[in-house]
């Protein structure tokens, strides 16, 4: 027999006045592998034109579709409801601005953040039309590349304590773009650059320890050893900078 | 009231084409707006995992290689329906954007020197890598290419370009209007001023002036019901080009499958499952396709092995499942770090989606919807047809360096490099013009918006857009899907017309404020109808077989009549497209055999040379903008000859 689920899902329009946030109820017989993409959109056809989230790529890779699902953020298009309870309970995520309903406006806070940490490769050098390109070892590629692999989801910061509390809060995915830079030897950027820019409590001090954001990445991105990585490099340069040490959080 | 934004260049697309030209806009000083329907770094673009194809030739297997052989593998992809030019010019320029991306921090994956274990054609055989080429950007195996050129960054080469093109314009200063949709084009008839366009968030109207407007909004695969694109690919681009009346779009029928679509769902998995050496297997456990195609075997062009499986499936070969019938894809051999490295994401779909292990078990395919060769008609400086200060590239466009068949690899690649070559048009054309857009004009376009919006929020009609666009998504899959013929055509023809008159008459239950995401689809789908005729009228009318385009009644490529290059518009108040037809391009290669898919050919009679003269004429009777250098420039006629082994 095939389950019966019930959703309780979150529901608020930010741009209609009389709206004010509730749950509210569908209800959806469960097929074979039925995924909260397949769900959502069944619902939406079917049940409630109104119902707003967002999906683009719809295979995981894109990072659009981050969500509470049962108070764990992560991809709905890849959450299988065999993998659930009957109820489902979907929320948007927390700490990014509402647009309605599941869906939040995570690409102004990314945009933010990559202007804040400058997350482009910092060089002197201009392109030459004419010259192959610089070497590099390909371990060091694939290195970078594991720090490249973040798809901005959101998903870390949103169970992050700290992103919470203080949301100036680089989060996990900042500090980890800072790492995927700092590996990157076609950035020019020395530690005291790094050391200005993540040696306070927004930046890499700010991390309580709590993880969170290790165990929610739904890339399985190595965070709590790119963190010690990024603290120990911080610690190391401020210790022998001549600089003020650790800025404290103003 | 309306917001009137201005700008010298707007940039309707923050994929990997319309980012690369904003880069190239804002270099000059230009100022720059990019709109996109989602945040730039979830563009489709984001979603390629293959790879793209340059001629850089440091991996031993593709040792000799040169921008000629890569041209010449991209015409015989192209069933000789590309513009040979325009795959020059592509193929000369592709190794300068790949360093050029390396040069913005791309981590490409680099030569290892020494002895390296590789699966060619089903046999694991060790290659050694040139010592002295190592630390240069490495590549592998595609389908349809005489050598491996598919540079890649593991598992995310669309992804880790993007991210880096993406923080490259956000260096740049460039303005991003993300969840922001273009619904029309401003023009006056000779001339594009912008368009208007509809916020996402809260549903209001803006006007966008500009001197030069670029349409780079991707693929429209939504159109067909089961495709492997993003489900934002629902090709309002293209469709706001059409809806000008005099822009054509070029190529619709073009329309390519891709062999590896994963049963159920319709998620891709990379053709680089078989490029590093994955084949295809029947129910039997049997390996169909060097019976098929005993040179390139799994590693023929796309359209070639698709048909081979639909072949191998009607014969009975297929594995039945609730979700229809399926072949295999084996890549266990490849081995658990093989996987779980550079194809990790094939892995991770196939666990998350279908919960079969690709280390242990065989994953369920078959051939999907996947790449629309066809687009907006432009020149060869990215210039649209008939509209000037109207640009379009990446996949939007028909540039046509693809023709009926595009090669894996090639359209990643194609988004960056017609980004630096349409983006130095672009910049030349917004440079040395004025902007100048009488405020009725644009008043005229803001009223019709508005006036279809009122038109579906107060609407007595009884159609819902999700019934449309499932009828629509069959009908096109299996009417117009690999195999065609003329009275599925002729069906199709029927049933899209009346999807279309019934489009008029949907209706909105829901008047919400903000996105109101039941509005956004209902404002689309008439335009999508559209596209999907433009679709089945070119297929119903091209009356042989070119690459994707195989008609079961006219089974020939027929150089005589059809190598040209079809023009839907869409005139006016009319209720059907309106096709012509124009010359392909200069000719450098004559048109011969591909080497694979065995098709039979009917020979053009005319010489090279008369066709070539005829050119320019016909595609200029045709709408062609001039362009900027002389058509035929840069073909550098006969090289193949020399540099092709
Ligand atoms: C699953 C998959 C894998 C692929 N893998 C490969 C590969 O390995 N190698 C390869 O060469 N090719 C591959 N391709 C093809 C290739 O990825 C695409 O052709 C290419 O990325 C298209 O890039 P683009 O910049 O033209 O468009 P996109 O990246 O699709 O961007 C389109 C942009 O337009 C915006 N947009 C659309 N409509 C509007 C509108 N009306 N108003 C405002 N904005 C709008 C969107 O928001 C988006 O920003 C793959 C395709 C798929 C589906
Ligand atoms: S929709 Fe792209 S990750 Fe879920």
């Amino acid at each position: 027999m095939a389950r019966k689920i019930t959703f309780k899902i979150f529901r608020f329009n930010p741009y209609d006045e009389g709206s004010s946030p509730f749950q509210q109820e569908y209800k959806l017989e469960e097929t074979p592998r039925l995924n909260l993409f397949s769900a959502l959109n069944i619902i939406r056809d079917e049940q409630d034109p109104t119902l707003m989230f967002d999906f683009v790529c719809r295979a995981g890779i894109c990072g659009s579709c981050a969500m509470m699902i049962n108070g764990r953020p992560t991809l709905a298009c890849r959450t299988l409801t065999s993998d659930l309870p009957e109820t489902i309970e979907l929320f948007p995520l927390p700490f990014f601005k509402m647009l309605g309903d599941l869906s939040v406006d995570t690409g102004v806070w990314f945009r933010g953040i990559s202007e804040r940490l400058e997350s482009w490769i910092h060089t002197d050098g201009t392109f030459d039309t004419k010259s192959v390109e610089k070497l590099m070892d390909n371990e060091l590629a694939n290195e970078i590349y594991e720090a490249d692999r973040c798809i901005e989801c959101g998903s870390c910061v949103s169970g992050c304590a700290t992103a919470n509390v203080y949301p100036d809060f680089l989060g996990a995915t900042g500090l980890n773009r800072i790492a995927r830079y700092m590996i990157d030897p076609r950035d020019m950027r020395d530690n005291e650059a790094w050391f200005e820019l993540v040696s306070t409590y927004e930046g890499v001090f700010g991390c309580i320890g709590m993880m969170a954001c290790e165990d929610v990445c739904p890339k399985n991105i190595p965070l709590l050893d790119t963190f010690s990585r990024v603290r120990r490099l911080m610690i190391e340069t401020g210790l022998s900078s001549k600089s003020t040490l650790l800025k404290t959080h103003s | 009231m309306s917001t009137i934004h201005t700008t010298d260049v707007l940039i309707i697309g923050a994929g990997l084409a319309g980012e690369r030209i904003g880069v190239e806009a804002a270099k000059r000083g230009l100022s720059v707006i990019i709109l996109s329907l989602v945040p730039p770094k979830r563009s489709h673009s984001s979603a390629a995992q293959g790879g793209m194809q340059a001629a850089l030739g440091n991996a031993a297997m593709g040792k000799g290689d040169n921008p000629s052989v890569h041209f010449m593998d991209t015409v015989k992809g192209s069933d000789w329906g590309a513009d040979q030019e325009v795959a020059r010019i592509f193929a000369d320029n592709a190794p300068i954007a790949m360093r050029e991306m390396a040069f913005y921090g791309v981590p490409w994956n680099r030569v290892k020197g020494g002895p390296a274990e590789y699966y060619i054609k089903g046999k694991k055989q060790t290659i050694t890598e040139d010592a002295a080429k190592e630390g240069l950007i490495t590549s592998r195996d595609f389908g349809g290419t005489a050598k491996w050129r598919t540079c890649y960054t593991a598992d995310g080469t669309g992804h880790s370009v993007l991210y880096a093109m993406d923080n490259l314009a956000i260096q740049l200063g460039i303005e991003v209007h993300d969840r922001m949709e273009a619904l029309s084009i401003i023009h006056d008839g000779g001339k594009c001023c912008g368009v208007v366009a509809r916020s996402l968030r809260d549903g209001s109207l803006s006007t966008y002036l500009s001197k030069a407007t670029v349409i780079a909004t991707g693929g429209y695969g939504r159109i067909y019901g089961a495709t492997t694109n993003a489900v934002i690919c629902e090709g309002t681009g293209a469709v706001i080009a059409l809806d000008t009346g005099i822009v054509p779009l070029g190529n619709m029928e073009a329309v390519q499958f891709h062999p590896t679509g994963i049963v159920p769902t319709d998620i891709l998995v990379t053709e680089g499952c078989r490029g590093d050496g994955g084949y295809l297997i029947d129910k039997d456990g049997y390996r169909f396709m060097p019976d098929y195609e005993p040179e390139k075997q799994d590693l023929a062009s796309r359209d070639v092995v698709s048909r081979r499986m639909m072949e191998h499936i009607k014969k009975g070969k297929g594995i039945e499942s609730p979700y229809g019938t399926h072949l295999w894809l084996d890549i266990r051999h490849l081995g658990a770090h093989h996987i779980t490295t550079k194809l990790r994401e094939v892995y991770d779909i196939c666990m998350y989606f279908i919960g079969v292990n690709p280390i242990t078990d065989m994953i369920p395919v078959r051939p999907t919807h996947h790449y629309s060769m066809g687009g907006v008609r432009v020149n060869k400086d990215g210039h649209a047809y008939s509209l000037e200060g109207l640009f379009s590239a990446g996949e939007a466009a028909c540039w046509d360096m693809h023709g009926f068949n595009r090669l894996g690899g090639n359209s990643l690649a194609e988004t960056v490099v017609a980004g630096m070559i349409v983006g130095e048009r672009v910049a030349d054309y917004a440079q040395k013009c004025r902007l100048e857009v009488s405020s009725a004009l644009s008043e005229k376009f803001m009223k019709e918006v508005s006036g279809k919006i009122n038109g579906l929020l107060t609407s007595k009609g009884n159609e819902s857009v999700p019934q449309l666009k499932k009828e629509m998504g069959d009908i096109l899959t299996h009417n117009v899907g690999i195999f065609r013929n003329g009275t599925d055509l002729e069906e199709a023809k029927k049933v899209l017309k009346n999807l279309l008159k019934r489009s008029r008459n949907i209706k909105v239950k829901s008047g919400a404020k903000g996105g109101n995401p039941e509005l956004t689809a209902a404002l689309r789908i008439e335009g999508m109808i559209k596209l999907a005729m433009t679709v089945a009228y070119g297929a119903l009318a091209r009356k042989e077989s070119r690459g994707a385009h195989t008609r079961e009644d006219y089974p020939s490529r027929d150089d005589e009549k059809w190598l040209v290059r079809t023009l839907a518009r869409w005139p006016k108040g009319s209720d059907e497209p309106k096709l012509t037809y124009e010359p392909v391009g200069m000719i450098d290669v004559p048109p011969g055999e591909r080497g694979y898919g065995g098709a039979s050919i009917k020979p053009m009679k005319k010489t090279i040379s008369s066709y070539n003269a005829e050119v320019d004429r016909l595609q200029k009777k045709n709408g062609a903008i001039q362009t900027a250098e002389k058509i035929g420039t840069r073909i550098k006629a006969g090289l193949w000859k020399k540099e092709v082994k």
